[in-house]
């Protein structure tokens, strides 16, 4: 008991310090994200403390700028298709990874998961370099199957993780009673992976809406609304940009809170981002 | 369980597809790396090692190179400095708040990857939100030159940008420690530090491999950060790839670069799969 006692006075010194050091993590985390919705408010423009004449004209700038928009137009449609992609593709993969033996499936699976860890530079210019040679001229269309390649990845292990935890018997017992393979695939399969299909979807649509560096590339005539960005930060800083990422930063947040809401009624608490990690570093040992 | 028609359903067309969309072009990549650029600005697919040849001969590759491992080396310290602590009080000390405190790690990353490295940007500039704040409370005169344009910039931004990706697998690795071991240790005697170093921190490597791994890796490709904030000094490996493939058109060159790159990076995710495979004991 005194061992205890002894050790845990210890502990309760230290976590002073590492409470701190928590704090100072937070606070250099939040820091950016603070000083870019102040500024989006702020009439003198971004920088320059402390702010002042706050105002809301940024945002309506922002409201009648038509670039923008048809950009965040261009950008949702290709977060849609590339999620049909990936799950197209990466839905099968987890079966054909979970369940069939072929030649060459360790490479397969390395392969389908690198773009994951690899820097998107070297999706990027590999893709362009094909589509180049096979005179596909760049469009969204480019940038679609770039995302949708790329983002296999997620929709792998994600899906990959649900059939892990998947009981085999209720298969079996569909099978069994009758079911063809694709009604017990419908029926069974799919429903029970419906959870890592939804988080791979909202996953992949995000990594998309935000994706610049394999998008880079592979552009046409029609922006990306990062590339927009990017193309008017090249140009000066803007407070419309600061007014643009913040609407987006609330979006983002509504769209995590309902999907831990969704989540934590499901299974408890969440560690898909993790579990993502690891795998793009181990290769998904299965 | 499974019939054959099932198997070849779900496995060839992922087959297919990464072979158009990652074998092929991967491919491609290794064979530009030996082609020309003609005089007349046309690429000539004859093969020969001069790209290679010019990596290894001409300084200014092989030190920027030398100088992106280098920053990328830093942001993969500092985020390991700053994400293992969180995660150690996290896993360890926040009781029931945990799963908040976990939230508030992650919502940054829900933020783009752009926006954050532009907020940076806007706060380390002469007339940014820094310099101004330390004018006027009269802590300095003239803004710091120093804080933007540099490499300093850029590590600070990449640093910030990794951190939750480096706290997630660490606190995932935190998380499945058994209590029991933690408890046994202290039971024997050992105080919390020795606890800690030879009880917790060992059972936490494989997710400090990801973490670390992770951080470098992608920050030395990173060419947005480097545009953005670098400057000149701040200059990095992929940068010298970009004008490769833009405005110098030596589209071979490029892919010579990148081809090593992707070595490189390969290669490092071989070790830190082995390391990890090793001091994983479950």
């Amino acid at each position: 008991m005194e061992f205890l006692v002894s050790a845990t006075n210890g502990s309760i010194r230290g976590s002073r310090w590492l409470l701190l050091h928590s704090v100072f993590v937070f606070a250099f985390l939040y820091l950016p994200i603070a000083v870019l919705i102040v500024y989006s408010f702020n009439g003198a423009g971004v920088g320059g403390f402390p702010p002042r004449n706050l105002t809301l004209d940024w945002y309506r700038t922002l409201f009648s700028d038509g670039a923008i928009w048809e950009s965040v137009g261009n950008s949702l449609i290709v977060a849609a298709v590339a999620v049909v992609i990936a799950l197209g593709l990466g839905i099968p993969a987890a079966l054909a990874l979970d369940r069939a033996q072929f030649p060459g499936k360790t490479l397969f699976r390395r392969l389908v998961l690198l773009p994951l860890i690899l820097p998107g530079i070297i999706t990027g210019l590999s893709l362009l370099m094909l589509f180049n040679e096979a005179s596909i001229k760049l469009s969204l269309l480019t940038i679609v199957l770039g995302h949708g390649t790329a983002l296999i990845s997620v929709a792998t292990t994600e899906v990959f993780a649900g059939l892990q935890k998947l009981d085999r018997a209720q298969e079996e017992a569909s099978l069994d009673l009758g079911a063809n393979y694709w009604q017990t695939f419908l029926r069974v399969t799919l429903p029970n992976l419906r959870l890592s299909i939804i988080g791979a979807a909202l996953l992949i649509f995000t990594l998309s809406m935000d994706e610049i560096a394999v998008s880079f590339f592979l552009i046409g005539r029609d922006n990306t609304l990062p590339l927009e960005i990017w193309g008017r930060l090249r140009r000066g800083i803007t407070p419309e940009i600061n007014a643009i990422s913040t609407i987006i930063f609330v979006f983002s947040l509504v769209a995590i809170v309902l999907w831990y809401r969704l989540r934590r009624s499901a299974e408890g608490s969440p560690e898909v981002a993790a579990e993502l990690i690891e795998t793009a570093v181990q290769g998904a040992e299965s | 369980m499974f019939s054959r028609a099932y198997r070849a359903v779900v496995t060839v067309p992922p087959l297919l597809w990464v072979t158009v969309f990652l074998l092929i072009p991967y491919a491609l990549m290794f064979c530009y790396s030996f082609w020309m650029v003609s005089t007349s600005q046309t690429i000539v697919h004859s093969w020969s090692l001069a790209n290679y040849r010019q990596l290894l001969t001409v300084d200014v590759y092989w030190q920027t190179l030398l100088r992106s491992m280098w920053i990328a080396a830093r942001v993969m310290l500092f985020s390991l400095l700053l994400g293992y602590p969180l995660a150690y009080f996290l896993s360890f000390y926040a009781g029931a708040k945990k799963d908040l405190f976990y939230q508030l790690v992650i919502i940054p990353l829900w933020v783009s990857y752009l926006v954050r490295a532009y907020a940076w940007k806007t706060i380390l500039g002469s007339d940014g939100v820094l310099n101004t704040l330390l004018q006027y409370v009269h802590l300095t005169k003239h803004p710091l030159e120093f804080l933007l344009y540099s490499p300093f910039a850029v590590v600070l931004t990449l640093t910030h940008i990794y951190t939750p990706f480096t706290f997630l697998p660490i606190y995932a690795s935190l998380e499945h420690i058994p209590r029991n071991l933690v408890e046994a240790s202290s039971d024997l005697g050992a105080s919390p530090a020795q606890t800690f170093w030879r009880v917790i921190f060992p059972l936490s490597i494989p997710g400090v491999l990801a973490g670390a791994t992770f951080a470098f890796v992608l920050s030395l490709g990173d060419f947005l950060a480097p545009l953005l904030l670098g400057g000149p000094s701040g200059i990095m490996i992929s940068n010298i790839v970009v004008s490769l493939f833009g405005a110098a058109y030596n589209w071979p060159l490029g892919a010579a670069i990148s081809l090593c790159m992707l070595v490189l990076v390969v290669s490092l995710l071989f070790v830190s799969e082995r390391l990890e495979k090793k001091w994983s004991f479950s």
